[in-house]
């Protein structure tokens, strides 16, 4: 357990979170914040409870029966766990783009309206307006403009990657989490991934899960380590990967184990 | 900013709806059949015994039991199974085990068994008389019996071949899932080791997928018990004073019975009794079938959850 | 240096293909291992992998054969002819031309659209009942129920699956039709909408059962894609588990109108059999099917009336085929459009 980072504002600030599969404790207990409007990375080996980490962010974890958690998360001063407070609300506050690509088997225009559509926007200019911005700041406007109308299940696998991104960008949520975006791309693919990550950071709150830890020293402002269900260190990226102070830290990013 | 509080009330509504209809729907399918059953049962319970089953009808169908019906029942489904599983069962290995996926032969195969399983019930009655009755019946009385109608004519036999030709596809896919969860391992083991492809169906999937092939013969017995159109013209019999022990002889029928006693009967609410407790009878029988060949069929499931194939 | 086997001494230069040949001898050649039984097995079971299409061929050709007359026969036409059968008659003691289906009278008549309309009145309520009831009780059990409600309901339904319809016209006849007529004030005991319901519940388990695999079938990425963009639950279900699965549900429609159409017992038992044309449901009806099964018994072998019942089967094979085969081009231009692979 570390102290938490200082930076410009704390979009989310997690205390003693801790989350259990069937009383078996795989997480936690976890302190720390996700600054606003910066990159933060999760790095560590297979199996630390990142990914875990990561969905308790937008109450993911509580698709999976059996999954109990301890502790609180507050979103800018809101808890978002507790009686009354609504998960889906909270998911349309917090979006997610998952490890695997999964565009419905619908249009391209009308995944990217999906999210609109269910929070009640219905109407055609203003849904062609969104859909289109969401396109551009995910980077992918320009290869779709002429066949928003095509199945999104016909594009490449950078291509679709990056319509779930826009997909969930729509919506503009305030905070955008990443579950390893580009682990089953290509490396040109992952290249625009990253790129993209950059840019999004201007207007969001952006966390992303990692298995490269090259990746997140390219794209994220700080880093959080963990190592077997526990955080070890979360610092900004340039000082964790230079000069860490945890020793199992410095271990993993010399590759003393992966 | 939305509060973190705030759902529309339309979509919470939304959630109670499809639930509580989707249930209702449930539950509602459910009532259905427990009506059905409860009915049966109620108004048959009182004539139903052991004597019931055991001897033959009298009186104008308005006492007795319902021997011969289960006999001839029986007896058709006994001739039935003898005719179907085998074709059944090879069909499913050829276009499992032998044939290249995707030639046209078995895919001439699928679209037959496909269409085969859609075939109206009566369409099935009228070829067993115009094919296995007029055509091959006629054709051994006029070679083995000099003209004399022994075989051209309604017969236990016919009718179950004709209810074979129903049931195949039945047996044809049941045989087939339960090749399908074979886990391919074991069939390159074999080939491996130097075995034939027959030798390895025979010695290492068949064994396997026995409880396949029985789910598919339980399912095929099932519908031959409870069928009546096919064997409409094709052998059934309301009343017959002595049991089908011979292929060319009619038979009574189970569901046949239940038939005419429902539409035919002179005096209805004499022959009331009778006609619930058989059918009772025919309930009983396809309800155990059909739940040994699900508790089977699960089994089997659970046994290869996970295999590939 | 003496050898034991005389063949496998050293072979001279030159002379290998003898060698080869006498290596060969000597290894036993697979074939002679295998019993010859085999061999016979497994043409057999090539022969019995036929029997399906002969099945359908054989079917098809006999059922028409026994229909042949009815287009080529004098005899036949005198009576009645396949034109005579698909339009309005002007029989005597009728004002104007009729489609009459009356073939056991002194003037046989085989209109052939009461039977027609009544076939489809029948299927049209079937449907109309078994679809929503079949498809919301999948959704159930597959979005809400807990393990233990799917353990107990799932073989309750294959249990009603597994009665027989000659049980299903039974509780129409004896239970259901009174309870109709006591309820909605009817005339008719026997009428389409008895018929059509009784003819439901056969159908449900096929629809509950296709649809249930359909639905289980949509990947769980789609739902927690869906999940994760902030949708209620009933959101998830009819804008993306709904339209995923929707040509699994197509497949159970379609089988479950094939199914409808041709059921003969349940409506040979209770839809009062009178062949009556109109527009009402509440009226006794007479389908294709279950006008082959209560006539058959009774006609003259080969004649006018046996001929004409053989045409309604050659019809009602022709009609289910057309479903199915409309059925799968549905299911593939539905999944085409989801551009999902076919």
């Amino acid at each position: 357990m570390t102290e938490p980072v200082e930076a410009s504002r704390h979009k989310l600030t997690v205390r003693n979170l801790s989350v259990f599969y069937a009383e078996k404790k795989a997480l936690g207990p976890v302190t720390m914040d996700i600054p606003e409007k910066r990159v933060t990375a999760l790095i560590g080996p297979s199996g630390c409870g990142k990914s875990t980490f990561l969905r308790s962010l937008n109450r993911m974890n509580e698709l999976i029966p059996a999954c109990r958690m301890e502790g609180v998360v507050h979103l800018d001063d809101q808890p978002i766990y507790g009686t009354g407070i609504d998960a889906v609300a909270v998911r349309r506050r917090i979006g997610m783009v998952f490890q695997r690509s999964n565009p419905f088997p619908k249009s391209i225009f009308e995944n990217v309206a999906y999210g609109l559509r269910i929070g009640g926007l219905n109407a055609r200019p203003e849904l062609v307006e969104r859909v289109e911005r969401a396109l551009q700041q995910a980077a992918l406007w320009e290869e779709v403009k002429d066949r928003l109308n095509e199945s999104a299940l016909g594009l490449s696998g950078g291509q679709q990657q990056r319509l779930c991104i826009a997909r969930a960008l729509a919506v503009e949520p305030e905070v955008l989490l990443m579950d390893e975006p580009a682990s089953a791309l290509d490396p040109i693919a992952t290249a625009h991934i990253e790129e993209l990550i950059s840019t999004l950071s201007d207007r969001y709150t952006v966390v992303i899960v990692t298995h490269n830890m090259q990746q997140a020293a390219r794209v994220s402002d700080y880093t959080a380590f963990f190592y077997m269900g526990d955080l070890i260190e979360v610092d900004r990226t340039q000082v964790l990967f230079t000069k860490p102070s945890q020793s199992k830290t410095e271990d993993y990013i010399t590759g003393r184990f992966g | 900013m939305r509060s973190l509080f705030s759902r529309e009330l339309r979509s919470r509504l939304g959630d109670s709806a499809l639930v509580i209809s989707t249930g209702a729907a449930t539950l509602l399918v459910l009532i259905i059949l427990a009506i059905i059953v409860g009915d049966v049962v109620h108004h048959g319970a009182a004539r139903f015994s052991w004597e019931f089953l055991s001897t033959a009808p009298s009186q104008g169908m308005t006492a007795g039991g319902v021997f011969p019906a289960i006999f001839g029942t029986v007896a058709l489904v006994i001739l039935m199974t003898i005719a179907v599983v085998p074709a059944g069962v090879a069909t499913a290995i050829y276009i499992h085990e032998y044939a290249d996926r995707e030639s046209s032969l078995t895919r001439l195969i699928r679209v037959a068994i496909n269409n085969l399983a859609g075939v109206p019930s009566i369409v099935f009655g009228l070829f067993g008389l115009g094919f296995f009755i007029q055509f091959v019946g006629v054709g051994i009385d006029r070679t083995l019996f000099s003209g004399h109608k022994v075989f051209g004519q309604p017969a236990l036999i016919w009718a179950a071949l004709t209810m074979a030709v129903l049931t195949l596809p039945v047996v044809i896919v049941a045989t087939e899932e339960a090749l399908r969860a074979v886990p391919r391992e074991l069939r390159e083991a074999s080939l491996a080791l130097g075995a034939t492809r027959f030798q390895t169906v025979i010695k290492v999937v068949l064994p396997q997928a026995t409880a396949g092939i029985l789910t598919g013969t339980i399912l095929a017995i099932s519908r031959g018990a409870g069928e009546v159109a096919p064997i409409l013209f094709t052998g059934a019999a309301y009343y017959l004073p002595q049991l089908p022990w011979q292929p060319q002889n009619q038979f009574m029928h189970l569901g046949y019975h239940v038939y005419v006693l429902a539409t035919q009967s002179p005096d209805v609410d004499a022959g009331k009794p009778i006609l619930y407790a058989t059918v009772l009878v025919l309930l009983m029988v396809t309800f155990v079938l059909n739940l040994s060949a699900f508790v089977v069929r699960s089994r089997m499931r659970h046994r290869f959850a996970g295999a590939s194939s | 240096m003496s050898n034991g086997t005389a063949k496998a001494s050293m072979p001279p230069p030159g002379q290998v293909n003898t060698v080869l040949a006498q290596v060969e001898g000597r290894v036993p050649r697979r074939r002679s291992n295998v019993p010859a039984w085999h061999h016979v097995a497994e043409v057999m079971i090539r022969v019995l992998a036929l029997t399906a299409i002969a099945a359908i061929v054989l079917i098809f050709a006999f059922v028409a054969k026994e229909a042949l007359p009815l287009l080529f026969s004098d005899n036949i036409h005198h009576e009645v002819t396949l034109r005579q059968m698909w339009t309005a008659q002007t029989w005597p003691g009728y004002d104007s031309a009729e489609h009459i289906w009356q073939p056991v009278s002194n003037i046989p008549k085989y209109g052939i659209w009461p039977l027609i309309l009544g076939t489809l009145k029948v299927s049209i309520v079937s449907m109309l009942v078994a679809t929503p009831l079949g498809v919301a009780s999948a959704l159930y059990l597959s979005q809400y129920a807990s393990r233990r409600v799917r353990e107990l309901v799932k073989p309750a339904i294959e249990l009603l699956a597994g009665i027989p319809s000659v049980v299903l016209g039974f509780f129409a006849l004896m239970v259901m039709a009174s309870w109709f007529q006591d309820t909605f004030d009817l005339d008719s005991r026997l009428n389409a909408i008895v018929a059509g319901v009784a003819l439901s519940f056969a159908i449900i388990p096929l629809i509950f059962t296709i649809s249930e695999e359909a639905i289980g079938a949509v990947p769980r990425s789609y739902v927690e894609a869906s999940t994760a963009l902030g949708a209620a639950r009933w959101q998830t279900i009819v804008r993306v588990l709904l339209p995923a699965a929707s040509p699994g549900i197509a497949a159970a429609v379609a089988l479950g109108l094939g199914r409808a159409v041709g059921e003969t017992l349940v409506v040979l038992m209770a839809s009062g059999n009178a062949a009556i044309t109109s527009a009402s449901f509440t009226e006794s009806v007479r389908t294709l099917s279950a006008s082959v099964a209560a006539e058959l018994a009774e006609v003259v072998f080969g004649g006018p009336h046996y001929t004409v019942l053989f045409f309604l089967g050659t019809f009602l094979f022709v009609i289910t085929f057309g479903i199915n085969l409309m059925g799968d081009f549905a299911i593939r231009r539905m999944k085409r459009k989801l551009g999902v692979g076919l």
